[in-house]
């Protein structure tokens, strides 16, 4: 097994500034803005695009966990999955809902994740932040907020680590060693 | 996380925790408008209830319900049982009618073990109460409402360690007393069962729990929870104790001891209760008591159990 | 015309070897053989036993021919090495009147495998409040000396005493399946910690052993013989060992079942392990053990108990009590008793022949000149895995499976012709036409000889 690092500390907390900027820019400002995490690490992901915008913009957005286990096509299929809390503290009617992952891949988790939202309302606009795309997409759901697109093949896994949850800040890509 | 639900003896401290971890976000999701979850779409589940249990049938058919699953209610009544059909042909015929769970109910100890651990069908089983044995999910929504009465919104990932529960009545016949006996233990609680001698099994000393005849002399000492169990007016037939008058003054949550309790001591009782016997009506409906948080309680952890039996591939570690 | 066997190199049970001659269907001579015999079995290696006799069987015929009949228990007996069984009465009608009895006993003599020697109910009925017709049976052609309500305990002492008293007057012996009707209302196994957590209603030991403490002071009270059957706990030991030092004319039978296996096997809700008396804790196992070892407990009675699968794959209350016991109690015997060396092959021919035959009132001279060859030849070296190959009765309720026991009966022989050879059960035509010749001869006792009383 090898292992490379493809984003440091410094490329994770870039990006996160930049999706920051892309938001306010997209959205013409924070107004209507709910940012909500997928966990457990969407949810710190969507925590710091929360606080850059808040350091940009000097507003706090309205900032939650949406769990999208009990949405997935593949409970049959995996180890038993335990569901993490659902989090929504302002009603998202009419709102602009910002999903917040950090890889986005076969699009499922966000396929899961929509369906949720719309249990719980019916939000104007729903636009999708990811920290990396290693792309293979099996559903027709594309981002609109990408930190860094990263081809991969389906062998490898990509490995985002955050601070808070991991220690350390870094994306990296694990092989089979040939 | 684990194939079936037989007995809480079979729960590791946790697994116990993160059903009832789960229980918790199958309640915050019980408070949303739309309360359905579409984790159980397309599985069919059968209710097998062979005893009358109208409380228990519709709280697994509502937490079958809400995770989006269809819904099978067989009772004894009314159906082949009923013209002699052994056990074993039932479940047979339920295979190959093709269903992916089954909820039991059964006045035969042991019942929903065999469903479970014989060929005639393999699907996940939930003992929804068997005989005299173990009534799994009710120990689990008892430990569920203690859990959250005493720590919150802190709860999440805890046991319930340094809870001291008294368990007041029929042990010898209660499948609740032994589920919550082994599920309490496990979590951490100390258990002190009281009843009259007649009314305790045999070997309970092998059991981890305290025994006492004196009702009194238990509640003069600190304790967090009372747990009072239904008490069968049929026992006193069988020589069990004198007469209901006796038995309540020696045992029951009299209107006296109730007034004597620390405002703080959580009062339960799974129901239905035999008002005046074993529990006072003062008892029953102070704000200390739990027996409705109960009844609530049962839908979570019920699909809390419905979603771990039903979904995941691994087997129990 | 006569016919002749020789059974050559055998080992004799106290360790010999030796040559034995069948002549005509009885014992010739047992040593040195040098005559020439129509054929010769090869029995070196292999274990020479008497006939085993067991003292508590349930072949269900009349009555429950789903079960079991007369020839199938029969061949499940010969299987096992036994020659001789006592039927219990619990048939329908109930074995409580002559006629039962003799049909009972010419449908053995039909079958051939194995002598049956009925034994009669003590209540009509089994209903515990009358006597059957003790001396009716007692002088049928069925000859009964022993009587039991097997199934049910005789609860009430009055009739227990007045059995006791009536069967003087013939020699007779009450065996009493000793349980307290109260105590064991709705009980399902072993009272203790084991049925408390598996939610089954306890069966006390007390059940069993005050009914054996009344009893034997009964006895002694009208100096009348007790016999107790399948006797299964530390308490009951005690109390027959009492008994018998008190001089108390008492008997007592252990099942192999309780000489090896333990409540906890109730865990899995199997209801093969269902049995009455209940399968009791090891400390129970280990007491009647050396109960059997130092004689207080006389013999090893299989209570061969035979169901349909429909009665034992069910829920564990619902389901029936008892075991089919006659293809596996050698083997059993050997394993708990031989095999730890608390019995010597000599005790086992007392305990599982001679015993039993003393105490069912039959003549018995095990393996001397004179005697009807019944002979049981055992490979005690042999060990298998005990599957439902192994069994040759009409029921598979057998709690052996996939255990490996010790010995294998290679050939039982019935009055001189085999009814087990290699292993495996001779077809029933062959032994009911050798059976026929040995009626014929005068051997034993034909089906339309009129009734004496002997
Ligand atoms: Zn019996």
């Amino acid at each position: 097994m090898t292992s490379n690092i493809v984003m440091q500390s410094a490329d994770v907390t870039r990006a996160i500034t930049r999706i920051a900027h892309e938001i306010l820019e997209s959205n013409r400002g924070s107004s209507n803005l709910v940012l909500l995490g997928i966990p457990t690490r969407g949810v710190t992901l969507a925590r710091r695009i929360a606080a850059a915008i808040a350091s940009i913009d000097g507003v706090h957005v309205p900032l939650g966990s949406l769990d999208v286990t009990m949405y997935r096509d593949d409970l049959q299929k995996q180890p038993l999955r335990e569901p993490a809390p659902t989090n929504v503290p302002v009603d998202i009617e009419h709102a602009t809902v910002v999903l917040v992952d950090d890889v986005l891949y076969s699009g499922r988790t966000v396929r899961a994740a929509l369906d949720a939202l719309t249990d719980l309302g019916r939000p104007d606009v729903v636009r999708l932040a990811v920290l990396v795309d290693r792309g293979h997409r099996e559903l027709p759901i594309r981002a609109d907020y990408v930190g860094k697109n990263l081809p991969s093949s389906s062998g490898e896994r990509v490995n985002v680590s955050l601070s808070e949850t991991d220690g350390v800040d870094s994306v990296d890509i694990e092989r089979e060693a040939p | 996380m684990i194939p079936h639900l037989i007995s809480t003896r079979d729960l590791s401290r946790e697994q116990a925790i993160a059903l009832l971890d789960i229980s918790a976000d199958m309640a915050e999701s019980g408070a949303r408008e739309n309360k359905k979850l579409p984790a159980l779409r397309g599985k069919t589940i059968v209710n097998l209830f062979y005893e009358d249990s109208t409380r228990t049938r519709i709280s697994f058919e509502v937490a079958e319900k809400r995770l989006s699953a269809d819904v099978i209610n067989f009772s004894a009544k009314g159906s082949s049982v009923a013209k002699g059909e052994s056990f074993k042909d039932t479940i047979v015929t339920l295979r190959e009618m093709g269903v992916d769970g089954v909820v039991i109910r059964h006045p035969s100890s042991g019942a929903p073990h065999l469903l479970a651990e014989r060929d005639w069908i393999d699907v996940p089983v939930i003992n929804a109460g068997d005989g005299t044995h173990e009534h799994p999910t009710q120990a689990l929504l008892d430990a569920y409402t203690l859990r959250a009465k005493r720590w919150g919104d802190s709860a999440r990932s805890k046991g319930l360690d340094g809870l001291r529960v008294v368990i007041v009545g029929d042990i010898l016949h209660s499948r609740v007393a032994r589920s919550n006996i082994w599920l309490l233990h496990t979590l951490g609680a100390t258990v002190t069962v009281v009843a009259p001698p007649t009314l305790l099994p045999p070997g309970l000393s092998e059991w981890p729990v305290s025994v006492s005849y004196d009702l009194d002399a238990v509640l003069a000492q600190p304790c967090d929870a009372v747990m009072m169990l239904r008490v069968q007016s049929e026992r006193m037939r069988a020589a069990y104790f004198p007469n209901a008058h006796e038995y309540s003054a020696g045992w029951g949550l009299t209107l006296e001891r109730f007034h004597r309790l620390s405002p703080d001591v959580m009062i339960l009782h799974p129901g239905p209760m035999n008002r005046g016997f074993e529990i006072s009506s003062a008892a029953a409906d102070a704000t200390q008591s739990l027996v409705l948080d109960q009844v609530a309680n049962g839908v979570f952890v019920r699909m809390a159990v419905l979603y771990s039996v039903l979904t995941g591939t691994e087997v129990m570690s | 015309m006569s016919s002749s066997v020789l059974i050559s190199g055998a080992t004799i049970a106290d360790g010999t070897s030796s040559d034995i001659l069948v002549v005509d269907g009885l014992i010739a001579k047992v040593g040195k053989v040098s005559d020439k015999t129509d054929r010769v079995i090869d029995a070196t290696g292999l274990l020479a036993l008497p006939g085993l006799i067991d003292l508590h069987t349930h072949l269900r015929e009349p009555g429950f021919e789903q079960s079991e009949t007369v020839l199938t228990g029969s061949q499940a007996a010969a299987k096992g090495g036994f020659t001789t069984v006592f039927p219990m009465a619990n048939t329908s009608p109930v074995a409580d009147n002559a006629s039962v009895v003799e049909l009972e006993q010419s449908r053995g003599i039909e079958a051939g495998y194995v002598q049956v020697q009925p034994i009669g109910a003590v209540t009509a009925g089994l209903l515990g409040t009358h006597l059957a017709d003790l001396r009716g049976m007692a002088d049928s052609r069925a000859r009964v000396r022993v009587f039991s309500d097997d199934g049910k305990c005789v609860h009430d002492p009055l009739v227990m005493r007045r059995a006791l008293e009536y069967v003087l007057a013939f020699d007779g012996v009450i065996a009493q399946h000793a349980q307290e009707p109260r105590l064991t209302e709705q009980a399902q196994m072993n009272e203790g910690e084991i049925a408390s957590r598996l939610g089954l209603a306890g069966w006390p030991a007390i059940a069993e052993e005050t009914i054996i403490a009344r009893d034997v002071l009964i006895a002694e009270s009208v100096g009348a013989a007790l016999h107790v059957c399948h006797l299964s706990t530390a308490g009951s030991v005690d109390i027959v060992r009492w008994a018998k030092a008190r001089g108390i004319r008492v008997t007592a039978e252990v099942t192999p079942h309780h000489l090896l296996l333990t409540e906890d096997l109730a865990v899995s809700y199997d209801a093969r392990y269902k049995v009455n008396p209940p399968l009791r804790r090891q400390e129970d196992v280990l007491a009647v053990r050396a109960g059997l070892a130092d004689g207080t407990i006389d013999i090893v009675a299989t209570d061969h108990a035979p169901h349909p699968s429909e009665d034992k794959e069910c829920e564990w209350d619902v389901a029936a009590f008892g075991m089919v016991g006659l293809e596996s109690a050698l083997s059993i015997v050997q394993q708990t008793m031989v095999e730890s060396g608390q019995l010597s092959w000599a005790d086992v021919v007392r305990v599982m022949s001679s015993m039993p035959a003393r105490i069912g009132r039959l003549p018995w001279s095990g393996l001397a000149a004179g005697a009807p060859a019944s002979i049981t030849l055992v490979d005690p070296t042999a060990r298998s895995v005990f599957s439902v190959d192994h069994l040759a009765g009409k029921s598979q309720n057998s709690p052996y499976f996939g255990r490996e026991l010790p010995g294998r009966v290679v050939h039982t022989m019935f009055n001189g012709y085999l009814t087990v050879e290699n292993g495996q059960l001779v077809d029933a035509e062959t032994v009911a036409s050798a059976a026929r010749l040995r009626v014929a001869a005068g051997l034993v006792r034909g089906l339309n000889e009129e009734r004496h009383d002997g």
